[in-house]
């Protein structure tokens, strides 16, 4: 074997700093529930953060490595869970124990959406920039849309799909009705929790950081900066793409089976699925740095618990909310404001100190 | 019959996210930007209409042009405020932005307002048309939303072909860098466009609400999402295109609704436009661009 390698790859270090601060967050957490410190209020919020980040991950796959606008990231949720509570609330007694019904449920939802994902994929991708932005808003708009009107009912005889109403669904006594139309799956049982939710959340970090440092993610990275120089070294443009948006749908796929399964009934509106909700996840991800997934997760969690702490303050906080979104936006763009960020950095005092290490070192040899 | 009665209602209907496509596609073509808080300035025109009209009972003309005024000054307020600090910025940067300033009009109008859904009584006092021994039935607000908007569309189709500040906006919208070379102020010129876009956002306030009266902080947000949608589809930038997609996308969601479904008439119109970009892929009047490599 070759001298081991002291250095690690700078990339290498981020990628240990992300994984390091999801520790950190877990054993706090942990510690907090332990010795009773936790809010009721907080606790709540425990599995939905969980939920937002993985959305914030997947999501950062799309606008920050492959550099596509997608306003439909919440319809692959809605994929995911519509299928997972599906799947639970049919087979509620029939597979036991829980956790492994829970865990097919993980694996459904997500499969279902990478579905949906590969199949929007394929045409959606051809297109760019605000055009493809659209349509991806309009696929999800679709995708809510569709799922608001739909009843599926199961019996002896199978599975009964309808649009219009119960009764057209044509069951026999024993059957049941599953999905209700706009009344949406109600009875699912709540498996999420917080521990599930954060080895989700781990498995996404790590698939996604691993994706991103992989050939496949290079290859990504290089059509996101200069499509045609990419495409004339041979890179396959269709297949990397569909490849990231897919694997990106998968874990919306998982982070709506954790919504699903954190509420006992789930329906379909424009502030859960709709295009309200994807905007928000972009929100996550352009102010937590574009790219940047430990980024995306701090915006989640800040912004996410950001307008339930201010619940007191009530009617105010959205208003607060929507200021304090413009504000740092205006301030992130300011060059006085980014020259001073850049002055008081740590990483750049550190920096500044080690180059100026190396070369008095050089001066000296 | 029933087939013209949807056609037309459609139109009128298409008209309306016309005005509100127009906005939307003429800040881009000039200021590259998707300005996703141009559907709150219609609720913020509405509610202006609401509040002259109940409160203070003035008539409905002067109530319309109040809100002309309001929603001008918010237009051209948000943009000094919000957008031009970020000219420079990336395209996303400006996106969130905009969506900012879309929460901050709906959180503002809800503590104003109040959540609950104020009904809203129709600016136009027209006497309904029957026509084909009461057959075919046309609502009063129907022909004057048809009407109102073709004179709007032909006035700003006239103003940005044959003034000279049309054709500073035309130029801008061109290549920015050229145009101020050539000694036009861009920045007044941007200004000018969110002035004119929210100008017209408020007749389409107007129109929307005096034909479907529900107000709420909410109001514009799906007509604006509608509306940009229509842009894409005639090709966002280009101002006959925002016309084409607005009035063709009314008409097939009216018809979607007559004759399909109701419930799924929104997933039509998305449907169409999905097709209509996979075939055109810069929409139906958009223009090509090629690559420079």
């Amino acid at each position: 074997m070759a001298t081991k390698k002291r250095t690690l790859k700078a990339s290498t270090k981020n990628d240990l700093i992300t994984y390091a601060m999801l520790a950190v967050m877990f054993v706090l957490v942990q510690i907090l529930t332990a010795t009773g410190n936790i809010s009721n209020l907080f606790e709540g919020l425990l599995v939905p953060l969980c939920t937002y980040s993985i959305m914030a991950v997947s999501l950062n796959l799309v606008v920050g490595i492959l550099g596509d606008l997608s306003l439909g990231h919440a319809g692959f949720m809605c994929v995911g869970a519509y299928a997972s509570a599906f799947f639970s609330v049919t087979f509620e007694d029939m597979i036991q124990p829980d956790w492994f019904r829970f865990l097919l449920a993980l694996i459904l939802g997500g499969v279902c959406a990478g579905l949906a994902g590969l199949l929007i994929g394929i045409p959606v991708l051809r297109l760019k920039g605000d055009y493809l932005a659209i349509v991806t808003l309009a696929f999800g708009e679709i995708i809510k849309n569709i799922v608001s009107i739909l009843y599926v009912g199961i019996d002896e005889n199978g599975l009964h799909v309808s649009m219009q109403n119960t009764s057209a669904l044509g069951l026999t006594e024993n059957g049941r009705v599953i999905i209700k139309g706009a009344l949406g799956i109600t009875g699912t049982p709540r498996d999420s929790t917080f521990l599930i939710g954060f080895l989700m959340l781990l498995i996404t970090v790590f698939v996604s950081l691993n994706l991103i440092h992989s050939r496949t993610g290079r290859a990504v990275m290089s059509i996101r900066d200069n499509r045609i120089a990419a495409e004339s070294v041979g890179i396959n443009i269709t297949k990397y793409k569909l490849v990231v948006f897919t694997v990106s749908a998968f874990f919306a796929g998982i982070a709506g089976v954790l919504y699903a399964h954190n509420l006992s009934s789930l329906t379909a509106t424009t502030k859960n699925f709709g295009y309200n909700m994807s905007i928000t996840i972009l929100v996550f991800v352009v102010l937590g740095g574009i790219g940047s997934t430990r980024g995306s997760i701090i915006a989640a969690i800040i912004l996410t618990a950001l307008p339930e702490l201010l619940r007191g303050m009530d009617s105010y906080r959205m208003l607060i909310y929507s200021i304090v979104l413009i504000l740092m936006m205006l301030a992130n763009n300011n060059e006085k404001i980014n020259l001073f960020k850049e002055k008081i950095s740590i990483m750049n005092l550190l920096q500044n100190k080690k180059r100026g290490n190396r070369l008095d070192k050089e001066a000296n040899s | 019959m029933e087939f013209i009665s949807y056609l037309v209602s459609g139109i009128s209907l298409g008209s309306i996210y016309a005005l509100i496509a127009l906005g939307y596609t003429m800040v881009y073509g000039i200021a590259k930007m998707l300005n996703f808080a141009h559907g709150d300035v219609i609720m913020v025109g509405a509610y202006i209409i609401f509040i002259c009209s109940t409160s203070l009972g003035v008539p409905a003309f002067v109530s319309v042009l109040a809100a002309i005024l309001v929603c001008t000054v918010v237009g051209v307020v948000i943009e000094r405020v919000a957008y031009k600090p970020l000219r420079n910025a990336s395209s996303l940067a400006v996106l969130i932005t905009a969506i900012g300033v879309s929460y901050l009009l709906q959180n503002a109008a809800l503590l104003i307002f109040g959540s609950d859904t104020k009904s809203f009584s129709s600016v136009i006092s027209l006497p309904a048309l029957s026509l084909f021994d009461g057959q075919l039935h046309i609502s009063g607000e129907t022909m004057a939303t048809i009407v109102v908007s073709v004179v709007l569309m032909i006035a700003l189709t006239l103003f940005i072909n044959k003034t000279k500040p049309g054709r500073a906006m035309r130029a801008v919208s061109e290549d920015r860098g050229a145009a101020q070379l050539m000694g036009i102020n861009v920045n007044a010129t941007i200004t000018l466009t969110f002035a004119i876009g929210s100008a017209l956002a408020a007749v389409a306030g107007a129109l929307l609400c005096s034909a479907y009266p529900s107000l709420s902080p909410t109001t514009g947000a799906m007509p604006g999402i509608k509306a940009f949608t229509a842009a894409v589809f005639g090709g966002i930038g280009s101002i006959p295109g925002a016309m084409l997609g607005g009035v063709l996308l009314g008409i097939v969601e009216n018809l979607s609704k007559g004759y399909i479904s109701t419930q799924l008439s929104d997933a039509i119109v998305f449907a169409v436009l999905i097709l209509v970009l996979l075939v055109k892929p810069t929409g139906l009047l958009g223009k090509k661009i090629s690559e420079k490599v």
